[in-house]
């Protein structure tokens, strides 16, 4: 790729190294966030996808390595840049995290609430407008305790998109949906980033649903890029760890046994006490 | 394996410096949320009302009772001594100097510091915290600091509620029951208990320890491993932490107001 | 909206409760103030010595308490304590020749006055000064007049 002009690249991300204790998360990670596209990084869990949504937001800061969102380097914002910055993302996380001692309206109209001055009736047209977008304005009244696991995950969503974000990123938006809320949370994506124009980062090892909206797609794994492409050019790839994880294979370069000593050796060894 | 127990001790202490540095770090952003706090008093209203509304039933009934007890106590022990008169003096004194700041902030610590901890440790834990960072709203100055100013402004009302009505139960046992000169009980009283000295170094001590009650609080749940296991263990420590520290604290600063 | 109102509400009285606390530790509990201006009417009294004897102390006749002592002060010119009374509304027939004395309740206990009644028929009114005092009886001077007196009786 890299014949996009640094105008068309939204997060640029190069040579990133991070390490949580004595495990390596990202090995020398580089990546493009195209504006206007759905991006979807997937891999196989624990291979630092939240993480990486962590490092783009500023939420954490990388051992080594540059991060830019919208030409501003993440890393050397104060506080006060950073939240600038922040106001211009919306973020999915996968619980929702929806306050739960405000109900869903109040919920969506925090944001409006904190960053900006409209006036009550101003406020709840936006509010009542962002709900509709994601078919819950009936539910305005409930308390977060009351939803589906897919309903919080939708006013989240709302609340996300409330100051009309350039750039939305999706923690595992799919994860432990029935196939119905499964359904309107794939195709809320994607409407969401047509209409909106913004661009989307999609963090997600739900293969089928992801690739299916997904403009262009990086396979992550221990620590580093093993593919990238478009949908087709990804389901073109012959090479075994990419297929293991696109295919679903119990068995493959990832083991389905995490690292032990051999099993007869473990069990004939007196134990450790605890 | 030799050193395994040193470096166990060496883990340990640098583990505790690590967490109270992280604290006072906490502590420093608390105080720059103070404008914050100013410009939407709502905030603080509604956590003064958490940590001292509710909190008011449990300070004043033991308020009560423990005036109750040390009438009667002071009155057995008083009486050997043919000096029950002296029984407002004694029960006022270790109210106003001791026992109502110190039982007000345990009582606080139990009652609205493990709920704080829990509240925030969850919060936390269910990324409520790094959704509001999300929406560049700062968790510290939005959501800790009204909690910190709401429990230092409670905490001296509170202590002073708890000595008052004490001093109260007091008379009541002393004077109503056990028939001391109510003259005398008030007379004694007020020759003996200074404005200064006792009264404003009582509200002095309260007002240090809602510092240190509500500052473990909100730091054991914002510094908590966000889990079911971890916030349990933060609300636990939130409590001995705090209990423990306003013992202390308590001894420090009677040494340095009464000491001399 | 209702619920915000309450809480406001009820943090107003918190705090209100919580000053009216500290008045109360401030006024009734400590030195700060001695509320007077209760009702009865007022008694003086001029000793040598009033021991220790406090504001607010009991004044008794025959032992039941008819007032309190309300101010102490010290007479620059004669040498002498003096001390104002508030005696009770009710107990208007103290005649004019009546005996004040400071009395200890008690080894250590508190210092009170004592007053006992004489037989004129004129009674005390209010301002009225008592002429008849006797001093506190100090344990200090007691015990040094009882050794000196042995020390005579011996030597």
């Amino acid at each position: 790729m890299s014949v996009e002009s640094d105008r068309d690249v939204l997060v640029r991300i190069r040579g990133l190294h991070f390490r949580r204790g004595p495990r390596v998360i990202f090995d020398d990670l580089s990546l493009d966030i195209l504006r206007g596209s759905v991006t979807a990084v997937m891999g196989p869990s624990g291979t630092g996808k939240t993480t990486l949504l962590k490092l783009i937001t500023g939420q954490l800061r990388p051992d080594a390595g540059s991060i830019e969102v919208d030409g501003e380097d993440v890393l050397r914002l104060d506080k006060a840049g950073l939240y600038r910055l922040r106001r211009r993302m919306g973020m999915l996380f996968q619980s929702g995290a929806l306050l739960t001692d405000l109900d869903v309206f109040e919920n969506v109209a925090y944001p409006l609430r904190e960053h900006t001055d409209l006036n009550e009736s101003m406020l709840r047209k936006l509010v009542l407008l962002k709900l509709e977008a994601v078919g819950l304005r009936g539910a305005r009244d409930l308390m977060p305790s009351q939803l589906s696991g897919g309903m919080a995950r939708r006013v989240a969503l709302a609340r996300a998109i409330a100051l009309d974000p350039m750039m939305i990123l999706y923690d595992e938006p799919f994860t432990g949906q029935d196939p119905i809320s499964l359904g309107m949370l794939v195709s809320l994506v994607r409407q969401l980033n047509d209409a909106a124009g913004m661009t989307s980062i999609l963090v997600s090892h739900d293969v089928q649903e992801t690739a299916s909206i997904a403009d262009y797609l990086y396979i992550l794994s221990q620590g580093r890029i093993i593919a990238q492409g478009t949908r087709e050019q990804i389901e073109g790839d012959d090479s075994e760890p990419v297929r293991q994880f696109m295919d679903g294979l119990p068995d493959g370069p990832v083991h389905f046994h995490y690292p032990a000593s051999p099993l007869d050796e473990d069990l004939r060894s007196p134990g450790r006490r605890r | 394996m030799r050193f395994e127990g040193l470096a166990r001790l060496g883990r340990g202490v640098i583990g505790a410096l690590e967490r109270l540095g992280r604290a006072h770090l906490l502590l420093l952003a608390i105080l720059g949320g103070t404008g914050e706090v100013l410009r939407r008093p709502r905030l603080l209203f509604d956590q003064i009302y958490n940590l001292g509304v509710l909190s008011l039933l449990i300070v004043g009934v033991s308020g009560l009772f423990v005036g109750m007890v040390l009438g009667l106590q002071g009155y057995y022990v008083l009486q050997q001594f043919g000096a029950e008169e002296s029984l407002g003096i004694m029960v006022a004194a270790s109210l106003v100097r001791e026992l109502g700041p110190v039982v007000a902030a345990l009582l606080v610590a139990g009652r609205a510091g493990s709920s704080l901890t829990a509240e925030i440790g969850l919060m936390k834990a269910t990324e409520q915290l790094s959704g509001l960072e999300m929406m560049a709203v700062d968790p510290v100055r939005r959501i800790l600091a009204p909690r910190f100013y709401g429990g230092v402004i409670a905490m001296p009302l509170l202590a002073a509620i708890f000595s008052a009505v004490g001093v109260l139960g007091g008379y009541f046992v002393g004077v109503g029951l056990l028939g001391v000169d109510e003259g005398a009980f008030w007379s004694q009283m007020q020759a003996k208990v200074d404005f200064q000295e006792d009264i404003l170094n009582g509200v002095i001590k309260s007002l240090v320890f809602g510092i240190a009650v509500t500052w473990i609080a909100l730091f054991q749940g914002y510094d908590t491993v966000p889990t079911s296991l971890g916030v349990s263990r933060s609300t636990t420590r939130s409590v001995v932490h705090a209990a423990l520290l306003v013992l202390g604290l308590d001894f420090v600063l009677t040494a340095l107001m009464f000491g001399d | 909206m209702g619920k915000r109102h309450t809480i406001e509400a009820m943090v107003g009285a918190f705090v209100a409760l919580g000053v009216v606390a500290l008045f109360f530790l401030a006024m009734k509990v400590s030195n700060l103030s001695m509320i007077s201006g209760e009702d009865g009417y007022q008694l003086t009294a001029r000793f040598s010595n009033i021991g220790s004897l406090k504001v607010r102390a009991p004044v008794t006749m025959a032992g039941v308490r008819i007032g309190r002592v309300e101010s102490v002060s010290f007479d620059k010119t004669t040498y002498e304590a003096v001390v104002g009374m508030r005696i009770d509304a009710a107990v208007d027939s103290i005649p004019d020749d009546t005996f004040a004395n400071i009395f200890t309740s008690g080894l250590l206990g508190e210092q009170f006055i004592g007053l006992e009644p004489g037989g004129s028929p004129e009674f005390l009114r209010d301002g009225d000064a008592i002429a008849n005092t006797q001093s506190a009886l100090l344990l200090e001077q007691m015990i040094g007049q009882f050794l000196f007196k042995k020390a005579g009786e011996s030597g």
